[in-house]
């Protein structure tokens, strides 16, 4: 289940500029930590997020193994018009992960 | 007249200090206050506090059936937000039982009574969520430990436990969170140690955490040996930590650095 916190104001005046806040439960795991039995458990990152709005990319972020579990990214954006705001995190282990939000503009 | 004004002197002096015994002028600070402003904004939104994704795999936890019996926690307690209060009374003495157990011991009291599943093992994140479920309810809320008079020699021996002096550094709890609370332990602030936002998020795990995995990283940094997961010591500690941070408000889930 994809575990997510959404932070984005559902309605915006066109042109105001918002911020757009999302957290995602992840581990976010290295590959470089030893476990319990003294092997290196295997990566397991998101490796990158993308937001489109109305299927227009607007936010896109590469992740490395140094960013910490559960990631929380805050970005902006200027509001032209009203739609859906996607926001998709992939990663490691097929990790693939899509909200969608609605925002109206006026 | 003399005598009677020493007297008088004396008495609003023996006043003062009553009303500073009775908490009237509160000298206790939530680790939340000893935190940056970053910190504290991290745990006040509740977009942004990484202890509420687990708060939400609690809710999805609540809702689903689990065990023999096929019962949800809902089916027996309807919504979560009946749950008001609960975890600013833990530990307390369950019915037919003779010892404390802390949230998440109630929590899996239910589980392998009620539900007839088996019980979380310590620190397994369902078991977390739950907790930090059940610790949202009460937000707000001051701690109001049981008037159970079966819960004081408990409560005597977290206490002694507490002003124990334990460890190949030989530091006691009270050394650092009664005597040197406030200063600084290399970086970071020595807090009062009151538990008022368990399960915490702490960002050093990177992972919610009940006050047993605190305590236990508190033993160790004394280099003493830590308490079997099972063991009573945790439960009696908790008894005697909630009591000394009655009627401070519950702040689930907390941030911590």
């Amino acid at each position: 289940m994809a575990n997510v916190l959404i932070n984005v104001p559902k309605t915006a005046r066109r042109g105001e500029v918002i911020e757009i806040k999302a957290m995602i439960l992840h581990p976010m795991e290295t590959g470089f930590r030893p476990g319990t039995n003294g092997r290196i458990i295997p990566r397991n990152i998101i490796e990158r997020f993308t937001a489109t709005w109305n299927g227009t990319e607007v936010f896109s972020m590469a992740m490395s193994p140094a960013i910490a579990a559960n990631p929380f990214v805050s970005f902006f954006a200027v509001a032209r018009d009203s739609g859906t705001i996607a926001l998709r995190w992939t990663g490691d282990e097929g990790f693939a992960v899509e909200e969608r939000v609605a925002i109206t503009v006026g | 007249m003399k005598a009677a004004r020493a007297a008088l002197g004396l008495v609003s002096l023996f006043a003062a200090t009553w009303a500073v015994a009775q908490g009237t002028l509160e000298t206790r600070r939530s680790g939340y206050q000893d935190m940056g402003a970053a910190l504290r904004q991290m745990q006040d939104d509740d977009t942004a506090n990484p202890g509420m994704l687990f708060v939400q795999l609690g809710a999805a936890a609540w809702d689903k059936p689990a065990g023999a019996s096929g019962k949800s926690c809902a089916d027996c307690h309807g919504a979560a937000s009946g749950m008001k209060g609960v975890a600013a009374r833990y530990p307390a003495i369950p019915p037919g039982a003779d010892k404390p157990v802390d949230l998440g011991g109630r929590i899996n009291l239910c589980r392998t009574g009620r539900q007839q599943a088996e019980p979380w093992p310590a620190e397994h994140r369902d078991l977390l969520a739950l907790e930090a479920l059940v610790a949202l309810q009460s937000r707000g809320e001051p701690i109001a430990p049981p008037a159970d008079p079966r819960l004081a020699p408990f409560r005597e021996r977290g206490a002694e436990i507490y002003r124990r002096r334990q460890g190949q550094l030989n530091l006691s709890c009270a050394i650092c969170h009664d005597d040197n609370a406030g200063k600084q332990l290399a970086g970071v602030v020595i807090p009062q140690a009151h538990p008022t936002g368990y399960p915490i998020y702490r960002l050093e795990w990177q992972a919610l955490g009940s006050l047993q995995r605190r305590l236990r990283n508190c033993l160790v940094g004394v280099r003493a040996d830590a308490w079997p997961l099972d063991a009573m010591e945790y439960v009696e500690l908790e008894t005697y930590l909630m009591d000394r941070a009655r009627g401070m408000k519950i702040e689930s889930p907390a941030v911590r650095p």
